[in-house]
């Protein structure tokens, strides 16, 4: 095996991420202010970005490249991800500045192993096989562990790191114990491959027995154990247990990262193993992520009405949302017309989720730092104490709703059209009964806010980087809700890329 | 010109709060944007061609050209009446909250926005931007009656959403599915384009389609047994926002029932005609009963609603009916009631909010003599309530007149159960009256003064269009009935007069 220039070419985003961390590591050790370090750290995520461009620029028209003999593949669906995994940390980075100084004297290895983890979340999409997504996996969730429980004198966050830790190596495990048996089963770890001697999971599956599901027992159980470990990273019912623990224990810009960066990853690897790699059995898989999706949807949101912390609440919503999401899994209409919608509007939906959420933990981020009050009723008064938090954060938990013009109705719109493209109208029903319902909770926050008394009528301010980062996502929010056209033509394209 | 109609209250309400701070400005803004507003369209109902008919002030870019969704606006005989019906109500909306303190420019935000909503609703002729403003219009709301409400306000503005949000779900997947069941190459969600296709052969059975957009509209006009949201918002909203509910956002359902039920669907709206006259006379009665219960006046103005509400649903039946130019008369008078019904319940709630501001009390029995202490008040109720149970001369006579006209020879028994539903109006229309506004003079009311100018203003504002088209109702017939007779080509019938 050479690796020649080509192939580092083809990682320097995420070489160049990694260089950052280390060189993040080591200013901290000579330079005595943090601000410095973090400021670094933020303009120094430009190289990576423009390593991406880069890279971009040499593959856009001839379509993908791949690296280290195929193990990686370097497509507009694999850079899709790789600018919103950039963009999300970034805007994490900027924002959380002021809230990190909590951590002192350790803020820089905060955003060191932040550096890390996101390096193998930008890996992820573009694993090629399932060696690569596995050791991508665990370099994006090893860091996680430690960063959850980095509040170590908050027993809620050690708390957070443990379940964290305990949880993501039993879903590891089981994700190997599958891929183990789609190998078993098809003698082949490779998701994409252009090479005969060495075919793809989805070429050896049209050799299976077409009587049982995914054409063998063997291949049902590694798909099986692969959703399920996969189900973990998605916060998919009934693998979501952690997700409101960890939310409500980890420091919020870890919260944020787990719900936002470590999602969209997670569901690039879901739609490059099934849209490409299991393609030939979608009418199997479909039906079953159209189920956990509904199951997914009605938890998270039924549970989320009864929550009285809003990190929780979160938590939940988040939950929620993945189930959304995964209605444009299952939309796969693999035989119709525009299979693509589905891939199309889950990178769309994803776009436009970051762009919401993000809003609503940086406002979370930025009262409950103040108030040190976590619960929905600490709200009360925002109105009045933190008028234009109140109003973002009524935005963003309005687009979570999918109420028009944000962004949440372009994207529910784009994935119940994909739903619908693919016969499936029945989620869609589900689906938008599930909207319904989480107005309830959504719309109960804001109303805390402009409804309730204030108990301290103390006003909160907020330093200029972390507003600046506000009015990026909460601009993106209304943007892409009022125009969402380029977003879903840069999402087609890149989802073009997962459909043959 | 249609963009500048929704568009102006949104920028008025954006200035509105860096500018807005004292009441004063608050309210002068706000009044020259809807003055502005109701100008506008009164331009564009004087500008519409009846003689050309057909969609006027058309504008038409590509929004989502993905999905072949387009910012498509434009205007019909059906809609334009209901444009100036929007006009109107806001000035009245705007001039009845004259002295609102709580956060005034807030409060005017949200009222010039949700004006912009409704009118978008009206003007938009693709389904997608239909949809987009028919859940912009639960945003304004949902604030309007939380903070400004009163009573219980928030469990009133929740049921609100909750109730219009499920029923748009429907709306929205009907709509999803309507597109993708056309053949690929001509899938549009433009209403104009749709109007007159075959709606056979969709993906799933149309009747599921169209029972998606019923269910939105049932809601929203408020069809028994679906109104139930109604009393609660109405009576726990802001008077403004009453005005503003019961004068367009239910006709935002009639609309729909019009524009897209009947409009697109016609084979499907002739197998329904019977139920759907059925649910009219039940809403017609039940409605009438239940106010003749109320204690609160608010909550009788709500439940009249609901039963005049029955009408337009029992004149939309009547389309059923084949053979004749009768049928497109159920329909006029359907539409008719939607523009009467605006500005009369509208006058009623500015005058029950008016008792209310006064008298801090809505409660019947408590009230009494009125018209001694404020005589200009109570005529504004009294001629509110005569046109309401369609006294002659006002404009709810020749809509209930159009409606039972068209329907009787359809449906002989529900026209004439529903015009059992007059009398009953007459009756507690009068007996409410007779409790609120007549009898002794009440020495606990003395300090009440009468209606100020803008009082006055407001009533003005909807008493004017009450008589103009009571006396003359041409000048609305004849623009419904160009925007009726394209639905009526559905189903195979001459339109009205033609």
């Amino acid at each position: 095996m050479n690796i020649g220039a080509h192939d580092l070419f083809l990682i320097s985003p995420e070489l160049t991420l990694v260089a950052l961390a280390v060189a993040v590591i080591f200013l901290d050790l000579v330079i005595g202010r943090k601000g410095i370090v973090i400021a670094v750290a933020v303009v120094g995520l430009l190289v990576p970005a423009i390593a991406g461009v880069n890279v971009w620029s040499e593959i856009h028209g001839t379509g993908a490249d791949t690296a280290f003999n195929g193990a990686l593949v370097v497509d507009e669906f694999a850079l899709y991800f790789k600018f919103l995994i950039l963009a999300v940390v970034v805007l994490l980075f900027v924002s959380s500045a002021d809230y990190a100084s909590r951590f002192h004297p350790f803020q820089a290895e905060f955003y060191a192993l932040l550096l890390f983890s996101s390096a193998g979340l930008m890996l992820l999409p573009a694993a090629a096989d399932l060696i690569t997504v596995y050791i991508s996996l665990e370099l994006a969730s090893l860091p996680v562990i430690a960063l959850a429980a980095y509040e170590k004198m908050r027993l809620k966050s050690i708390e957070a790191g443990l379940k964290y830790l305990v949880l993501s190596a039993v879903s590891s495990a089981v994700l190997l114990y599958g891929f183990a048996f789609l190998y078993g089963a098809t003698g082949t770890l490779r998701l994409i491959s252009s090479d005969p001697a060495d075919p793809a999971i989805a070429h050896m599956l049209i050799n299976g027995d077409p009587s049982i599901p995914f054409g063998g027992v063997a291949m049902i159980v590694g798909v099986v154990l692969s959703i399920a470990g996969f189900g973990f990273k998605l916060s998919m019912v009934p693998f979501h247990m952690w997700t409101p623990d960890v939310y409500e224990g980890a420091p919020i810009p870890v919260a944020a990262y787990l719900a936002i960066a470590s999602k969209a990853a997670a569901f690039a690897v879901l739609l490059r193993l099934f849209y490409t790699g299991l393609d030939s059995a979608s009418a199997d898989w479909s039906v079953l992520f159209a189920v956990l999706a509904s199951i997914t949807m009605t938890v998270g949101n039924v549970v989320a009405i009864t929550q009285t912390n809003v990190k929780r609440l979160l938590g939940y919503s988040a939950i929620a949302q993945a189930g959304y999401m995964l209605v444009g899994v299952a939309a796969y209409a693999g035989s119709g017309t525009n299979p693509e919608l589905g891939a199309e509007s889950v990178l769309f939906y994803l776009g436009g989720y970051a762009a919401m959420n993000l809003t609503a933990f940086f406002v979370i981020m930025a009262i409950t730092n103040r108030t040190k009050d976590d619960s929905i009723s600490g709200l009360a008064g925002m109105g009045q104490r933190a008028p234009i938090l109140a109003v973002l954060l009524t935005l963003a938990l309005l687009g979570l709703t999918g109420i028009p013009p944000t962004v949440g109705f372009a994207g529910k719109l784009f994935l119940f059209n994909a739903a619908i493209n693919a016969d499936m109208a029945w989620l869609v029903v589900v689906s938008v009964v599930n909207s319904v319902l989480s107005a309830y909770y959504y719309l109960s926050v804001v109303r805390v806010m402009y409804l309730r008394e204030p108990d301290n009528p103390v006003r909160i301010t907020l330093p200029l980087y972390a507003w600046a980062a506000l009015a990026v996502t909460s601009c993106a929010v209304l943007v892409l809700g009022l125009w969402p056209g380029g977003l879903l033509e840069v999402a087609r394209q890149a989802a073009l890329n997962l459909v043959y | 010109m249609l963009s500048v109609i929704i568009f102006l209250p949104v920028v008025a309400a954006a200035l509105l709060l860096p500018l807005g701070r004292t009441q004063q400005r608050a309210r002068f803004i706000a009044l020259a944007a809807v003055i502005m507003e109701l100008l506008l369209t009164l331009i564009v109902f004087v500008g519409y061609d009846t003689e050309a008919g057909g969609y006027q002030f058309i504008e038409r870019f590509d929004w989502i050209s993905a999905f072949n969704i387009q910012y498509l606006l434009a205007v019909d005989g059906l809609s334009v009446p209901l444009v100036l019906l929007n006009g109107i109500l806001g000035l009245a909306a705007v001039l009845v909250s004259w002295s609102v303190k709580e956060r005034p420019n807030q409060y005017y935000m949200w009222l010039l926005v949700l004006q912009a909503a409704v009118m978008g609703v009206f003007v938009s002729m693709d389904m997608i931007l239909f949809f987009v403003f028919w859940e912009l219009e639960l945003v304004p709301m949902f604030f309007l009656i939380s903070i400004w409400g009163t009573g219980r306000r928030e469990y009133s503005a929740m049921k609100f959403l909750i109730f219009t949000f499920l029923g748009s779900a429907f709306m929205l997947v009907a709509m999803i599915t309507l597109y993708f069941s056309l053949p690929d190459g001509e899938r549009t969600f433009d209403i104009m384009a749709l109007m007159g296709r075959d709606m056979s052969g969709l993906l799933v059975p149309t009747g599921l389609v169209f029972t998606g957009f019923l269910i939105a509209f049932a809601v929203k006009l408020p069809m028994f047994p679906l109104h139930t949201w109604l009393p609660d918002a109405h009576t726990d909203a802001p008077t403004a926002v009453s005005v503003m509910l019961a004068g367009v956002l239910l006709k935002m359902g009639g609309y729909g029932l019009l524009r897209i039920n009947t409009g697109l669907f016609p084979e499907q709206m002739t197998d329904f005609a019977p139920t759907l006259a059925v649910i009219a006379v039940v809403s017609v009665l039940y409605g009438a009963f239940i106010v003749m219960r109320q204690t609160d006046l608010k909550r009788m103005v709500a439940y009249s609603s609901v039963s005049h509400m029955g009408f337009v649903t029992l004149g939309i039946a009547s389309v059923a009916g084949s053979g004749g130019t009768l049928s497109s008369v159920g329909l006029n008078g359907a539409a008719m009631q939607l523009f009467t019904h605006g500005t009369i319940t509208g006058l009623l709630f500015v005058a029950v909010g008016l008792v209310y501001e006064r008298a801090h009390t809505r409660y019947i029995p408590d009230l009494g003599g009125l018209a001694k202490q404020m005589p200009l008040i109570a005529l504004g109720f009294m001629i509110a309530g005569l046109a309401s149970l369609g006294l002659p001369m006002t404009s709810g006579f020749v809509a209930e007149l159009l409606i039972f006209l068209g329907t009787f020879q359809v449906f002989g028994l529900a026209t004439a159960l529903a015009a059992f539903g007059v009398v009953l109006a007459a009756g507690y229309i009068l007996w409410t009256a007779q409790r609120t506004l007549f009898g002794p003079r009440l020495a606990r009311w003395d300090g009440l003064t009468d209606a100020r100018p803008v009082d006055v203003a407001a009533m003005l504002v909807l008493i004017i269009p009450i008589f103009v088209v009571g006396l003359y109702p041409k000048v609305l017939t004849d623009v419904f009935a160009v925007g009726i007779n394209p639905i009526m080509a559905g189903f195979g019938l001459s339109g009205f007069g033609g």
